[in-house]
């Protein structure tokens, strides 16, 4: 049976642009169709953009990559409309078990808190991932949105100007030259964009290599994630086993340093390592096998003009926290309202640098749990190797120990803490919907209050009086009005009013809080506005 | 007699151990066993209760 990632998906197709006298210009080309290039296309077509993406390839990604997908990047495909197919298909888990040694050393429950449509993360292989991307393109393309999605297109050349960018791109048919007024840059880890442009991409190499491979069995594992520390059959390494839809199994072994990659990656290496770790009676069928090295490593600037870099190209962290694709698809979240708006005019080009500042905040806190990580299961040194020895010893039979072992900090979207956009809090609410925060999930009515707040700006008012809608800078800002009345599970409350009895919450398109107020005052909601479109603010 | 606390009670637990393991940087063997000496003897002079040190040394035996 072919694979779904052996499959032609978007097969080359000539294009009109390859016989036109003059290049021809597009609003926006984005480079790429791994997961954050496809999610950036459609937030951007949703919002009436068209967009041209060009990839080099014309399938899904070969093997799984990345399988962890987390509650907010569901919370954002459920704006753009593909969550559902995602979760459906997707495997729930929330327990794991933690192994040192031939012990058993704990369990542990990741019980997400209650009152919230997504789980706290799905495991889906990536080609699944992409596959439900592609098919929400189709049914845009169906109603009329303009996505020309680009298979065997690939970009050999890159050239910036003041006010577009040129390209050159090849094709099987020869190449031709194509003009955007912006580019995004999702073409990976390996950026060729970064590379033609001369841009950094500073961080830190991780010597160690872990084979990854997936595998088909009939196993009656649960649905747990286990996580050994230096096991018998993998002595003085790690090894984790995950479950991933379709009896399919992701299996990474930690390999160490001294490697030969071409040798260890040839299945009469990997089967019999496997077998070890699995039972010599388990019968698989590998799926897909690699062997990687780790980098945790960003851009100094994700805005070099009128280019834009969002996911591994701009940043890459190592797996372990499942922080890759996570984060990948929240730039796209924070990039595409941001682009459409400088592109209709109604914000200045200015906001384009608040993506920068917000999402290099985000690569930061996410090279750092990643780093963290990293470093615990691969100790670098005798002290750190003792150190995390201990900490296993004695999370065995001490509760204490437990939340220092890190063997992944599964991904939490950042807080925009800081940024310009945000204005001052004025609610003594609650922290976590502060100004800069991802609107946490409540159960309102018999539905959520995410799936309420779609994809423009918004005022949230809890018990305050406002009219149903305001304009501000060209914006319409729509007023979705909720009381505690219908708060019978006290979550709404407790997330967003505190002790408060009222509440006026200006939320951005990316269902990030903007800021917060008592009570309604049009003139500094207005000002909120302008403050969240980047535009100047008298104090 | 007070009880030793064994349950959580680290405030921000990864932040703790990044800089335990910072402050181990670089350090040679011998040189790491005198900084956990002394951090110990710090701690069990902050902690001062002979009663909770003793339940302490037994756990972690
Ligand atoms: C073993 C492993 C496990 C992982 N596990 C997880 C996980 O559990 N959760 C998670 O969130 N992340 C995980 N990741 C990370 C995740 O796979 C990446 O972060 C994600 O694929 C990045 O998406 P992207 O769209 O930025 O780039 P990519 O997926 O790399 O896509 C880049 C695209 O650009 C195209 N391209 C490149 N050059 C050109 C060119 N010149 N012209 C045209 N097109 C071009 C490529 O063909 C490709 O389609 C894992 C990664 C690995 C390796």
């Amino acid at each position: 049976m072919t694979k779904i990632f052996e499959t032609a998906l978007y097969p080359y197709a000539r294009s009109a642009d390859q016989d036109a006298a003059i290049p021809v210009r597009h609003p926006v080309v984005i480079i790429g169709a791994g997961p954050v290039g496809l999610t950036i296309a459609i937030d951007l077509a949703h919002k009436g953009v068209p967009v041209v993406v060009l990839d080099d390839n014309d399938r899904v990604s070969s093997g799984s990559r990345a399988i962890c997908f987390a509650k907010r990047p569901l919370e954002i495909l459920d704006r753009l409309g593909c969550g559902q197919p995602m979760v459906d298909k997707g495997v729930v888990w929330n327990k794991g078990k933690v192994f040192f040694g031939d012990r058993r050393i704990y369990e542990f429950n990741l019980q997400p808190e209650d009152g919230h449509q997504r789980p706290a993360f799905i495991n889906l292989q990536q080609y699944y991932f992409e596959l439900h991307l592609l098919e929400r393109i189709r049914d845009l393309q169906a109603e009329g949105k303009q996505i020309d999605l680009r298979g065997e297109n690939k970009v050999s050349a890159v050239g910036t100007h003041d006010d577009h960018v040129t390209l050159e791109v090849d094709t099987p048919e020869g190449p031709y030259n194509v003009e955007a007024d912006w580019l995004i840059a999702c073409d990976g880890a390996g950026s060729p964009t970064r590379r033609m442009l001369g841009l950094d991409f500073v961080g830190r190499v991780f010597e160690d290599n872990f084979l990854i491979a997936d595998v088909v069995m009939q196993a009656d594992f649960p649905t747990e994630r286990w996580f050994w520390f230096d096991p018998a059959f993998n002595k003085g390494q790690s090894a984790l086993l995950h479950k991933q839809p379709d009896g399919v199994w992701r299996i990474d072994l930690q390999l160490g340093w001294d490697i030969d990659k071409a040798e260890e990656k040839k299945p009469e290496n990997v089967i019999p390592r496997l077998k070890a770790m699995l039972g010599e009676e388990v019968h698989f069928e590998l799926e897909w096998v690699s062997i990687y090295t780790f980098q945790c490593r960003r851009m100094e600037q994700f805005r070099h003009g009128r280019v834009l870099f969002a996911g591994d190209s701009a940043h890459q962290v190592s797996p372990f926290g499942a922080r890759g694709a996570n984060s990948g698809v929240q730039d796209a979240d924070n990039l595409a309202w941001k682009l459409a708006l400088v592109i209709d005019g109604t914000a200045p080009v200015a906001l384009l640098d608040s993506y920068d500042t917000e999402r290099a905040h985000g690569a930061d806190e996410n090279i750092l749990n990643s780093t963290r990580s990293t470093d615990f299961i691969t100790p670098k040194s005798e002290a750190s190797r003792i150190f995390r020895d201990a900490v296993l010893d004695l999370s065995e039979k001490y509760a204490f120990a437990r939340p220092l072992v890190n063997s992944g900090r599964l991904s939490v979207p950042c807080t925009y803490d800081g940024s310009a956009l945000n204005s001052a809090d004025a609610l003594d609410g609650p922290a976590r919907s502060r100004p800069g925060s991802p609107c946490p999930d409540a159960p309102i009515g018999d539905g959520f209050l995410l799936s309420r707040l779609g994809q423009d700006f918004v005022l949230l008012t809890i018990d305050a009086e406002a009219p149903d809608k305001i304009e501000a800078e060209g914006i319409q800002v729509r007023n979705i009005a909720l009381s505690v009345a219908d708060d019978p599970s006290g979550q709404l409350k407790a997330r967003y009013l505190g002790d408060c009895d009222s509440a006026v919450y200006l939320i951005r398109p990316d269902q990030h809080v903007a800021a917060r107020f008592p009570a309604f005052d049009k003139d500094r909601i207005a000002r909120a506005v302008r403050r969240a479109l980047g535009m100047e603010v008298e104090p | 007699m007070s009880a030793l606390n064994l349950d959580p009670n680290i405030d921000r637990p990864d932040d703790l151990y990044a800089d335990l393991l910072a402050a181990h940087e670089g350090l040679t063997k011998d040189e790491s066993d005198a900084l956990n000496a002394r951090l110990i003897l710090i701690l069990a002079n902050h902690i001062g209760d002979r009663d909770v040190l003793k339940q302490a040394l037994a756990a972690a035996k």
